[in-house]
């Protein structure tokens, strides 16, 4: 394999999102829409406003996250007393009934997961703005982490939905989705977004202007 | 020899053929580029028929059961989505639908749809945006979380009641991985070229 060491951009080609077909870049790209040759998908040199994007998105999520840690994520109702559990409170719950185990995954799908996105995409948003790139291979490998680990934070969202399942009514208790499962899905879902709405070649373009 | 760009870093790269089970990678950032396979068509239609019956038992055969003393209670996969629906809790009903029922779903009537003609050497309309959403979808077909919130659910009611896992769950179980073993069996490199080409 014989790499041409160079990026698409600089040779004026453009790369298909979607078949990954290399190819001319149009005229009309910087002016309108224009489609690939090959498979129909919008064509874009890099992911369209991404980092204005990638802010919002993260922003958004980082906000829902305070009511989703916050508010009841289930409501347990048995025999005429009601509880309500909130994340951090089925956490302290597990481990102090011995399955420590199982608070330690909840806790980090359901915590330190999210954070960890923040954190992470943030710090790779800085590094691109304001091209302080010195180890672009190891930003790289960040992103692919990021976009690899925030489909786990939908566990908690499942385990509602089964408990709501399983015990429902004609039993001696009854369990329902709280507030907080719906900020939570949104958390999920934003940061999932998040994640695809930054393109990492950005990461290899503060590089390449640093060569020229 | 075919040129193509790192979807992660933009370098752009000169690959020859490839023999079959060969990965590229890039030599700039170590991204995947694609991987070649043998006989990717065959497998992909074997393992893709496999996935709808599991999923056909998945969807209509009792999941979890729980028992507690004269009470027994037994659900399908649906139930739970069905009963959040009937809370009012939409968005998260929808969400936890198309994330484990439907999502993957259309990954394997999407395969379906690309792959028959493949292999039966005809062309069919829409081929190419059929495969253009499949791919999109990928990243939101969840069944391996939903699994794991099943172990999670059963040592939460375990001291409650006793949970008893029913034919469905296996099917699932059994799903996740059929259809990972169909997912990497596409060659997505081969389908655009003779999607491209015509048969």
């Amino acid at each position: 394999m014989k790499p041409a060491r160079t990026s698409a951009l600089r040779l004026g080609l453009v790369s298909c999102s979607a078949c990954h077909l290399l190819s001319r870049k149009p005229q009309a790209l910087d002016h309108g829409i224009t489609y690939c040759p090959r498979c129909g998908e919008e064509l874009h040199q890099r992911k369209p406003n991404s980092i204005a994007r990638t802010w919002a998105l993260v922003i958004a999520a980082m906000v829902f996250y305070i009511p989703a840690n916050v508010l009841p994520m289930t409501i347990t109702s048995a025999v005429g007393t009601v509880s309500a559990d909130t994340i951090m409170s089925g956490v302290i719950y597990f481990m102090q009934h011995g399955s420590w185990e199982i608070a330690l995954v909840i806790f980090t799908a359901s915590v330190f997961v999210p954070f960890l996105k923040f954190i992470i995409l943030i710090y790779l948003l800085l590094a691109v703005q304001f091209k302080l790139v010195k180890q672009p291979k190891d930003l790289t490998r960040l992103y692919r982490f990021t976009e690899a680990i925030g489909r786990w934070s939908m566990l908690d969202i499942y385990v509602v939905t089964i408990l709501v399942a399983l015990v429902k009514l004609g039993f001696l208790a009854d369990i329902e989705a709280g507030p907080a499962a719906l900020y939570f899905a949104l958390v999920v879902v934003t940061t999932m977004v998040a994640a695809e709405s930054f393109d990492p070649r950005l990461i290899w373009d503060v590089v390449g202007e640093k060569h020229e | 020899m075919h040129r193509i760009a790192c979807h992660e870093c933009d370098l752009v790269h000169d690959i020859p053929p490839m023999p079959a089970r060969a990965t590229a990678r890039c030599v700039r950032c170590n991204a995947v580029l694609f991987r070649a396979q043998a006989n990717s068509i065959d497998r992909t239609l074997a393992w893709t028929f496999a996935g709808l019956v599991l999923y056909v038992v998945a969807v209509s055969f009792p999941f979890l059961a729980m028992k507690n003393g004269p009470i027994f209670n037994e659900t399908g996969l649906l139930t739970g989505i069905q009963l959040l629906f009937e809370q009012g809790i939409i968005p998260l009903a929808t969400l936890v639908f198309l994330t484990c029922v439907l999502i993957p779903l259309i990954q394997m009537l999407g395969l379906l749809y690309i792959f028959v003609p493949l292999k039966l050497n005809v062309r069919v309309q829409y081929a190419m945006p059929v495969f253009r959403l499949f791919k999109h979808v990928k990243p939101w077909s969840m069944m391996e979380i939903y699994m794991l919130g099943i172990l999670v659910s059963i040592v939460k009611l375990g001291k409650m009641a006793t949970i008893i896992p029913g034919l469905a769950v296996i099917a699932f179980g059994l799903l996740i991985f059929v259809l990972n073993f169909a997912l990497a069996s596409v060659d997505s490199h081969m389908v655009w070229e003779r999607l491209e080409g015509g048969s």
